[in-house]
This record gives C-alpha cells, sequence and structure tokens, in this order.
C-alpha cells in the first residue's frame, strides 16, 4: 500500500517532470533570439569596446586634451543645469495640463509635436533661424532695433545654452506627460479636504502634490539625466561641437575622434562617462527591477 | 457673485498666460521649417512671418529629384521606410517570443535576460555606437541597410521586451492553466490566448521600435554612407557639409520626411501614451 502510494507518487512527479520540461524547452527557445541579438551586438562590441581602450597612455592623452576637459564641463552643465531646468518646468507645466479645458486639451495635442517628430529637421529649423545674416532672430532684431544681432552658435557659453534648450524643446513633452499622469493619480479628495482647511497653493503643492511625486519626479529625473549623457543629436546638429570644439559633449566627442580616425581615444572618452553613467543606472535598475 | 465671476475671468487670464507662451515655444521650429518649406527661394530669406507668394514649388522640386543634392530623394525615402518597417517586425518578434518565455512560461535564466536586457536599456545608445560601428566592419555588414537594421533591433528589443513583460504580467494565470488543462501546447497557448490578449501592447511597441528606427541618425550616419544606401536624415545632414545648401529645400525635404512619424504617434497615440509613459517610469 506505502509502496504503491509512493510509486504513484514517483511516477506522478516524473510525468509532471516530462510534461513541465517541453515547457522548459520552448522557455529556452524563445529566449534564444534576444539571447543571440545580446550576445553579437551588445556583449562582443562593449568587450571588444574595452579591448580598444585599454590602453593608460589613451587616457593621458585624453586628459591632457583641452577639448576633452571642457567636454566634460559640457556634459556636467547639460545634466546638472539643464536637466534640473526641465525637470522643474515639466514639473510646473504638469500642473498647467491638468486643468480640464477644451483648449488645453488641444494645446496637449501640439504640445507633444516637438517629441514626435524627428529630431533632425527641427533642429536644422532653429540652427537656421540663429543664423547670424539671414536668420529669423537676427532679422527681427535688426528690424526692431536697427542693429546686427549676435553670432549666436559662434559664442561657446550661446552654443552650448542653445544646444541645451534644443534638448529641452525636444524632451519637455514626454516628461510633462509622464508627470501629468503622476499628478492625475492623486485622489481630488486630497486637494478639497485642504483647501476646506484653508490651505493655499503653495501649501497644496508643499504637503500633497510634492510627497504623492517625489519618487516618480527622482526617478524621472534620473532617468532623463542618463539619456541626455546620451543626446548626441542636441548638439551635433546645431553646433557640431564648434566653434574651435569648446561645445562638445562627451557623446559627441567620441565620435569626433573616431572621425579623426583615433579610435582609441574615442572608446577611452565613452570608457570616462562610465563613472557617471553606472551610478545612475544602478540606481535605475535598483527602482525598476522590485 | 461679480466679485466671482471677476476671480474666473482672472484665473483664464492665469492660464492663457501660461498656454500662450507654451503654444509659440513649441510650434516656433516647427512653423519655421513650414515656412521655408513653402517659401520661394529668394524670399526665404527675407525674414517675413508669411511669404508673400507662398508655393508648392518647393515640394515639385524634391519629389521629382530635380536638385543635384535630391537625385536619390525616393532611394532614400524607401531606405528609411524598409529600414523603420524591418526594425519593427523584427523587433516585435525578438520581444514577443522574449516577453512570453520570461512572463508567462517562466523560462530559466528569464530574470537574468530581463535584468540584463533593462540594463542596455539604460545605456546611453549614443555610447555604444562607436564598438557597434567597429564591430559591424569586422561582421562584414557595414555599408548594409542590415548593419542599422540590426543595431536597431538592439537598440529598440530591450525596452520593448520590458513593456511586454510588464504588460503580459497583467494578463490572469488562470487562462494559461485553463488553456493547458485543454491540452494546449505552448505555442497554441501563445498563438491563441497570448498574442490575441496582448494586441493593444504590441501596436505600442511595433510603433516605438519603427519610429526609434527612422528618426535615427546617429547610427544610420556611422553604418551606411553609399548615396544609394543613406537614409533620408542622412542625407539631411550631408546637405550641411555643402556649403551653397539650399536650404529651402533641406527644409522641405525634413519636412516631408517628419510627416509620417507626427502621422502614426496621431494615429496610435491612445496606445502610445498609455502603453509608453506607463511603461517609461513605474515608481
Amino acid at each position: 500500500m506505502n509502496d504503491i502510494a509512493v510509486y504513484e507518487a514517483d511516477l506522478a512527479t516524473k510525468r509532471v517532470r516530462r510534461r513541465w520540461s517541453a515547457w522548459e524547452v520552448w522557455g529556452v527557445a524563445l529566449l534564444v533570439p534576444y539571447v543571440l541579438v545580446f550576445l553579437l551586438f551588445v556583449i562582443y562590441p562593449v568587450a571588444y569596446g574595452f579591448w580598444l581602450a585599454r590602453d593608460p597612455q589613451a587616457y593621458v592623452a585624453l586628459f591632457e586634451d583641452p577639448i576633452f576637459v571642457r567636454a566634460v564641463f559640457n556634459t556636467l552643465v547639460f545634466i546638472l543645469v539643464g536637466v534640473n531646468l526641465k525637470m522643474m518646468i515639466a514639473l510646473l507645466l504638469s500642473g498647467f495640463f491638468v486643468h480640464e479645458r477644451l483648449w488645453i486639451r488641444w494645446l496637449s495635442v501640439l504640445f507633444i509635436l516637438p517629441w514626435a517628430v524627428p529630431s533632425i529637421p527641427t533642429i536644422l529649423s532653429l540652427r537656421f533661424m540663429l543664423n547670424p545674416e539671414w536668420g529669423l532672430v537676427n532679422q527681427l532684431i535688426f528690424r526692431l532695433t536697427a542693429e546686427d544681432g549676435p553670432n549666436w552658435l559662434n559664442d561657446p557659453s550661446l552654443g552650448l545654452t542653445f544646444a541645451i534648450l534644443v534638448h529641452i524643446w525636444k524632451s519637455l513633452p514626454f516628461w510633462t506627460l509622464v508627470l501629468v499622469s503622476g499628478r492625475l493619480a492623486i485622489s481630488r479628495d486630497l486637494y478639497e479636504a485642504a483647501a476646506v482647511d484653508g490651505a493655499g497653493r503653495i501649501q497644496q503643492f508643499r504637503f500633497i502634490t510634492w510627497p504623492s511625486m517625489s519618487t516618480l519626479y527622482i526617478t524621472c529625473l534620473l532617468l532623463s539625466m542618463i539619456w541626455t549623457l546620451g543626446d548626441f543629436n542636441s548638439v551635433y546638429l546645431l553646433t557640431g561641437g564648434g566653434p574651435a570644439d569648446l561645445t562638445h559633449v562627451l557623446a559627441t566627442l567620441g565620435i569626433r575622434y573616431l572621425r579623426l580616425d583615433a579610435v582609441n581615444l574615442s572608446m577611452a572618452t565613452i570608457v570616462s562617462a562610465m563613472p557617471i553613467v553606472l551610478p545612475l543606472v544602478y540606481f535605475m535598475m535598483k527602482r525598476l527591477s522590485r | 457673485m461679480t466679485r466671482r465671476r471677476l476671480q474666473a475671468v482672472a484665473n483664464e487670464a492665469k492660464l492663457l498666460l501660461i498656454g500662450i507662451p507654451v503654444l509659440l515655444w513649441t510650434l516656433l521650429p516647427i512653423y519655421h521649417l513650414f515656412l521655408f518649406a513653402i517659401s520661394p527661394k529668394q524670399s526665404a530669406f527675407s525674414g517675413n512671418l508669411w511669404p508673400e507668394e507662398p508655393t508648392l514649388r518647393n515640394f515639385e522640386i524634391v519629389l521629382s529629384q530635380q536638385h543635384y543634392f535630391l537625385t536619390h530623394f525616393w532611394q532614400q525615402l524607401g531606405n528609411s521606410i524598409l529600414i523603420a518597417v524591418a526594425t519593427g517586425v523584427i523587433t516585435l518578434f525578438i520581444a514577443t517570443t522574449a516577453a512570453f518565455a520570461i512572463s508567462r512560461l517562466r523560462a530559466r535564466g528569464g530574470r537574468l535576460v530581463m535584468n540584463l536586457a533593462l540594463f542596455t536599456y539604460f545605456i546611453p545608445a549614443a555610447f555604444l555606437a562607436v564598438p557597434m560601428y567597429r564591430t559591424m566592419g569586422l561582421y562584414g555588414l557595414l555599408n548594409s541597410r542590415w548593419a542599422l537594421i540590426l543595431a536597431m533591433v538592439t537598440v529598440a528589443s530591450p525596452y520593448a521586451i520590458w513593456v511586454l513583460k510588464q504588460a503580459s504580467d497583467k494578463l490572469p494565470y488562470e487562462l494559461d492553466e485553463a488553456a493547458i488543462v485543454d491540452g494546449a501546447s505552448p505555442m497554441q497557448l501563445f498563438r491563441l490566448v497570448y498574442l490575441p490578449l496582448m494586441m493593444p501592447s504590441l501596436v505600442a511597441v511595433g510603433t516605438y521600435a519603427l519610429l526609434l528606427a527612422w528618426n535615427e541618425y546617429l547610427y544610420a550616419f556611422l553604418l551606411l554612407s553609399r548615396d544609394t544606401d543613406i537614409t533620408l536624415p542622412v542625407a539631411l545632414g550631408n546637405f550641411l557639409a555643402a556649403d551653397d545648401s539650399p536650404w529651402e529645400l533641406l527644409m522641405t525635404t525634413g519636412f516631408i520626411y517628419a510627416l509620417p512619424p507626427a502621422a502614426i504617434y496621431y494615429a496610435f497615440r491612445r496606445y502610445m501614451v498609455a502603453g509608453l509613459t506607463a511603461g517609461a517610469v513605474k515608481s
């Protein structure tokens, strides 16, 4: 009796195991396409890239290159000033877009355009707008003041400022939308109760909106910082890194070295960005893989 | 009573005071692009806010390839379409199978694969561009459209897998169990139960990959170089290199190039916003 029970249980587990193994095989088989892509186009290139960047001399050369030092500085300005500014505007604008008006709904449909269209035509459009002789901006300045406007993109700090503005123009809609959905998730009862208690706008923000949104806001901020580190287009298409290579960021500098046929410097630039990228990625992984 | 009305009016005015600058800020570069596209060559540079004689001549020149910068316009448009569609389809295949294996079959190593994919997603694509360029050279794929398709699939699939995994985790497991009791094989479960239920997310992810590839500039200009292989954004970038660039034609081409993603975005807006922003930031 006992034996039979054991035998049957054994048989059952065997049957289950055999039955599940077919599922397991499929499970692994269906992972193969992505794993192949990952091995061929992520692991191998990354390993090869590190191998290309193995020479310590490359880093010495890099740190002695004033263009690299400037690019590190520009990158930090970009992510510390640019991204924080963008996220603060997005937080404020999300408060505007939650108002229920028909015209605001239409505006939000148009507002998404910069994010929906590819960056190259609009950045080129902005670039021409800032052209010192023929651009719309300086023509307007000339008409209003009868004086020539500045050569906007020929000044490193103005150039970088405009690159940051282009970046904000392009990615503000996305983050605003994300924060709008965060605000809409807050119960309206809270605001009503606060209003009854006589809380003003600022107090409502401080005691209701911010505590409910701070986690989302920080996640967005970190994610945006990582992505902004890889923002090649805003700088490359607007200033091309110029004048005199003074507006490069790390993402464009890597490509510049590649074009100068200095692959080891190019890879070394990218490796140098890792101390900024990896901690941010680590935080994001911790936040999202829960 | 009048005081309350006054306050309501003041409130609307405050909203308008934000809304109008937002509208101008958003539309100015796009309007400027459009303005150039409909201006004749001479008046494009006049600085007027509306051309004296708006014309469609620029579109005619671009579409009939009448300028030496534009001799391969249709070919390049075709390349852009081919690469975007291929990226969309291949990404969808890879991401759907992976998400199904991880989320529904609970495949061995699935969690590891998910974390690796997520990690790849967070590394900015621009930093992978240089090693990718060298690797494609080693694989002998440089200057082939396959290089760009495979690169874009690599960039698009991590996020695609993640969004699909999040979506499929929400499907009730009772469905799978019921199908298994009825004797469904894994593939039948995939085809008959999983795919139909996942349709909205699949549309969002396919569109995401398609737009990503259509909009890509950096990888396209690194991996492709022949005039007959390049995509439209690379052709637009090449305009810049010349001193005598016909700006009104550049803007017209750019305008044409920007239309499909805008149209696709608005067509799938419901899927895109819900599917992608919800996936992008889960707090």
